[in-house]
This record gives structure tokens, sequence and C-alpha cells, in this order.
């Protein structure tokens, strides 16, 4: 490890080394920080995945595993350890990672890292305990007038400071990098996409705290009343902006992956950069879309942030959407793959678990996850699946089958860079990313088809047992939940092999020498990550093949849920 | 003392766009202040209008 004098002003030395595969000087305290918070966020979600599981089997009315009491508990934990906890540590790895290590400087201020990564641990452990001691059964939206314990609330708002401290490194890390000089122009692609995901987090916690901390003060007996309808407004401030941060965060791993992998650049730097504008700022707006059908809320409110701004931040996903695939055909044909106009696409990596896990994600974020999206954010069309199991279903396609699938491909880079290991089970790990993603998108999908068929969200028993009112769902809907329970059982698998791999390569892994990185480098393409710079053209048969599939299944199942209200809807 | 912009200087401005992209606190103010507005404050402003139930 080389200590490297910082050039422009007096700094206390800080240590660096240059890492063999990518060439990038990692500053010691950066490298311990991301490690550390990978590992935390592996464990939630080792722990928030096993809560899944036994909540999709007691949605498997044959199995029926959980009582009720249970079900309630640990879906608010599963919520928790993965919607927030899991997601979060990594993303704080990611912001440290695209600002120090790819801008080739120090991270300000890490003991206020340590600080934040502190309180994150603590407020995930309390609020878990909280939840686990079985009197937080809230769910994770929380809404008043359930009630959770106090130190629930507590733990969330720790958490949520903790958070928001990474947040301000992220950005004063920039400035010392600009100040120190250790980049020229235009800050690389990754570290924009990480800006933006900051920018996102900050009004995201703002909003949280906003209205956690009078919950909290709820909680306590020292506020006598929460409005139900404000909470709801400015909590979606914090629970689907979150949301956006991991959709931001997500694309910048799919930019980073191919880029690392193969050397790809955007197809335009200033198109995605504008792309990635359009998130800033519209994508928190899409919040609305849970406030549709609250009658306090007038529809200028809801179309404008919705059907209006919505579909600006929309339009940048889309952007994305075209830009990272036709930024893998225009590297692969760079690179001698030009057979017909999918040769670049059955050449890729596909043993590669970091490539197979970031085009899987694309793919499957972009058909499940973002037309869907679309579908629930229209105000007419939400009516049809509003509070069934088709949202669950949605955000399991954007959050699992795209966030958790581009977050476990990154972390197979992530290895050797950082933990400076060979990963351990390489086959296993070369499975890994297609057993996930076909457990993950049959979750996506069947709960969304359960949905269809109006089976409601959050309910343990959809047979209603013992109720006053009796009510029969078409047997098609216990299929799809049966089929949703051995999916389960799929993506459970694949996350015991993600979890086996990590921990395996972390701790009994072959160390990896810097002759063996030189010599069979993991991110050979390194070079396109840190530097400005577009590939520059749209000679891309495959991608515009690729995409007009997508904008003709967007399309269809656009007009067939019009289709479909207007069968419920009949007028005369 | 502020340096005189000469033509040459104007001439090798970046674009606004690009300043824009290049401006990460402008941006935070931005990307703070559009929901903040259009988000929340428009939307408490209608449930602070909704008229009280007749005790």
């Amino acid at each position: 490890m080389a200590s490297i004098a910082v050039p422009g002003r007096q700094v206390a030395e800080e240590r660096f080394r240059t890492c063999p595969d990518t060439g990038l000087e990692v500053h010691a305290k950066a490298e311990t920080l991301i490690r550390v918070n990978v590992l935390t966020a592996v464990v939630f979600l080792a722990v928030g995945g096993l809560f899944g599981l036994l909540i999709a089997l007691t949605r498997w009315q044959a199995i029926h595993l959980l009582p009720a009491e249970w079900f309630y508990l640990l879906l608010t934990a599963h919520g928790a350890a993965v919607l927030i906890f899991w997601i979060m540590f990594f993303e704080v790895a990611l912001f440290y990672f695209t600002s120090a290590v790819v801008l080739n400087s120090r991270l300000a201020t890490p003991m206020i890292a340590w600080v934040a990564y502190v309180m994150m641990l603590v407020g995930a452990l309390v609020a878990t305990v909280a939840v686990l001691q079985g009197n937080s059964s809230v769910m994770f939206t929380s809404y008043p007038p359930l009630q959770a314990a106090p130190h629930f609330y507590l733990g969330l708002i720790l958490f949520a400071v903790g958070m928001l401290l990474t947040c301000f490194i992220f950005l004063g890390t920039l400035v010392v990098a600009k100040d120190e000089g250790t980049y020229e122009g235009s800050i690389p692609l990754a570290t924009f996409g990480g800006l933006t995901g900051a920018i996102i987090m900050i009004f995201t916690l703002a909003s949280g705290a906003i209205i956690l901390i009078p919950t909290y003060l709820w909680s306590l007996g020292i506020i006598s009343t929460i409005d139900p309808l404000t909470y709801k407004l400015v909590w979606w401030g914090l629970g689907h902006s979150s949301q956006q941060v991991n959709v931001t965060l997500q694309v910048v791993v799919w930019y980073t992956i191919a880029a690392l992998v193969l050397g790809a650049r955007p197809l335009s730097e200033k198109v995605s950069r504008t792309a990635f504008l359009l998130y800033i700022l519209f994508l928190q707006l899409a919040s609305a879309h849970h406030l549709l059908v609250e009658p306090g809320l007038s529809s200028a409110w809801k179309i404008f942030n919705t059907s209006y701004a919505m579909y600006l931040a929309v339009l940048g996903s889309m952007i994305h959407g075209m830009s990272v695939p036709g930024a893998v055909e225009a590297a692969q044909r760079r690179l001698g793959h030009t057979k017909g106009i999918f040769g670049w696409l059955r050449e890729a990596p596909w043993g590669n678990p970091a490539f197979a896990g970031m085009f899987l994600s694309l793919v499957l974020f972009g058909f499940l996850g973002g037309i869907s999206g679309v579908i629930l954010g229209t105000e007419q069309i939400n009516i049809l699946m509003h509070n069934t199991l088709y949202v669950p279903g949605h955000f399991h396609a954007t959050v699992v089958c795209g966030t958790t699938l581009a977050f476990m491909a990154m972390t197979y880079l992530l290895i050797p860079i950082f933990f400076q290991r060979d990963l351990a089970f390489p086959k296993m790990a070369k499975w890994q990313p297609y057993v996930f993603g076909a457990g993950a998108a049959g979750i996506s999908l069947f709960m969304m088809g359960a949905g269809t068929l109006g089976v409601a969200r959050r309910h343990w028993d959809i047979t209603f047992t013992d109720a006053l009112i009796s009510f029969d769902y078409p047997a098609t809907a216990f299929f799809m939940l049966g089929l949703n329970g051995l999916s389960a059982l799929v993506a459970a698998a694949g996350g015991v092999m993600y979890v086996v791999v990590v921990f395996g390569s972390v701790f009994a892994g072959k160390r990896r020498t810097a002759a063996e990185a030189k010599s069979n480098p993991i991110a050979p393409g390194a070079v396109a990550l840190r530097t400005y710079g577009s590939e520059g053209t749209l000679k891309l048969p495959g991608t515009i093949v690729l995409v007009s599939v997508f904008f003709i299944a967007f399309a269809l199942y656009y007009f067939i849920n019009w289709r479909f209200l207007a069968g419920i809807w009949t007028m005369s | 003392m502020a340096r005189q912009e000469t033509d040459k200087d104007v001439g090798a401005r970046p674009h606004v766009m690009q300043r824009l992209l290049d401006n990460p606190f402008l941006l935070v103010f931005l990307g703070v202040t559009m929901p903040t507005v259009l988000y929340l404050i428009w939307g408490i402003m209608e449930i602070t209008q909704i008229p009280l139930a007749p005790s």
C-alpha cells in the first residue's frame, strides 16, 4: 500500500493502494468502510430473505405456514430488513465507491462515516428488535392509527440520520476531489449517478424526519394525534422516494458493470446525464401514485405529479434502458463480436455472474417492473389493482429483480476489488444470478397475476375462514399463490447461493495477488468507468430490436389494462 | 480583485446545460426544491383546505 501525497493543498497524508484490477487509487479508509457496509447489507438480506420465504409459504394456501400474528410480524420485519436495511447499507458502499474510489480521492470525514455506520446499525437493530418483540406489526408503511412501540420509530430515525450523514459525506468527497484535483473536467457518469442518488436520498430522508419525529412523539403520548392523510402524504415522500434511490443506483450499477467488464461507455454522456437530471427533477414526484385513490387530494395534484411529472422520469428510465444495452452492443461490436443482429448478445460473457446479473436485472426491471409501474402510476387504471397483491408483485419486480439482482451482480466485482479475494465456489456464483432471477421473476409475475384477480395484499387468509361475509376467489388465484410459493423457494435457493459465495469468498476465498489480477483482470475496461466519453454510435440493430419489443409489450399491456377497465366500468 | 472576462473566455465557456450538470450544489437545490414544492407543500395545502366534519 503506497502513500500518496495529494497535490494542491496540505492535508494529512492518507494511505492509498493502486488496485491491480482497475488501476484505481483506493483510499484505505474508504475501502474498509465499503467492506463493512457490504457485509452488513448481506447479513440483513439473509435475515430478511428468510422472513420473505416464510411469508410466501404462508400465502401458499395449501401450506399456510404461519399463524396470523407471525405473518404480520414477519411481513413488517421482512419489509424493514430487505427494503430498507439491505439496500441502504449497500447504497452507502456504492456512495463511497462512486465518489472516493472512482474519483481517485480520499473519502471526506471517514470518522463521521463510521459514526453514520454505527447509527445505521444501531437504528436497524433497534427497529428489528421492536418488530420481533411483537408489538410493532405495523407493516412497512406504519400508517396511523396503527401504532408501533416508540423504539421502532426511534430506530428508524437513527438509521435515517446515519444515512443522511453518508449523503453529506458523498457531497463532501466531491468537494475534496475537486479541490485536490484528483479528476479533470466533469465527474464520471457513475459519480454523476451517485450524486443523483444522494440528492434523491436527501429529499427522502428529510421527508422521513418530517413525519417520523412527530410519529415518535405520538407513540410516546406527547402528541395526541397524527392526521392519517398528512402522514400518508409525507411518509410516501420517504417510502417511494427511497425506491427511486434504488432505481438510480441500480442504473449506476448497470453502467458500472458494463464499463468494468466490457469497457462499455454510454452511447452519449450528455444524454445519459440528462436522463439522470430528469430523475433529479421529477422522479420523487411519483410518490403521489400511492395516493391516487385518496379523496382529500385534487385530481390536479394527482395528475400533475403522476401522469405529467412521473412520465418525464419514466423517459429518463427509458433512455437508460436503451443506453445500457446499446453501450454493451457497441462495446461488443468494437471487440469484434459483429455477427448478425444478436451475435454481440450471444457472445456476451454470460458465464460472468456480474455481467449476467446486470443484464438480467436490466431486462426484468424493464419488462416487469417498469411497465407495471406505469400501470400503477396511471390514475384511472391504478384502481384496477390498488391495494391488491399486484402492488407487491410490481415492487418485487423493481426492488428484487431490478435492484437486488443488480447489487448482487456488483458484489461479484466488489469482492475481488475491495476484499482482494477470488470468488469462492465459482460454479455456484456462475449460476446464482439465473437461479435468483428466475425465482424473483416468478414471485413478481405470480403476485401480479393474483392481484389482477383481485387478491388483497397484506392478507393472511384469502379463504376468509370464519369470516361473517364469505368470498370465493377463483381457483386460478390459489394456483398463482402456489406458484408464488414455489418461485420463492427458487429465489431463496438463489439467495442462499449468494450468501454462501459472498461469505465463502470474503472469509475463505483465495487471496488475489497483484500478479493474478494483472494476468486475469476482472475489470479490464475500468478506464471507461473513470473517464468522460461516449460510444458515439447508433449503429445498434440488436438494441433497436430489443427496444422495439419492449415498446410493443408496453403498448399492448397498457391497452389491455384500459380494455379491462372499460369492461368493468360499463357505460350506458 | 475580479478578473475581467475576455472574448476568448466567453467563447470557451461551457454550455449552460453543461454548467448545470457540473454544479452539484445547484442540482441538490433543484432536486430538493422541486418535490418539496410540487409534492409536499402543494399536497399539504390541499389537505389543510379539506373542511372539518360538523361536530
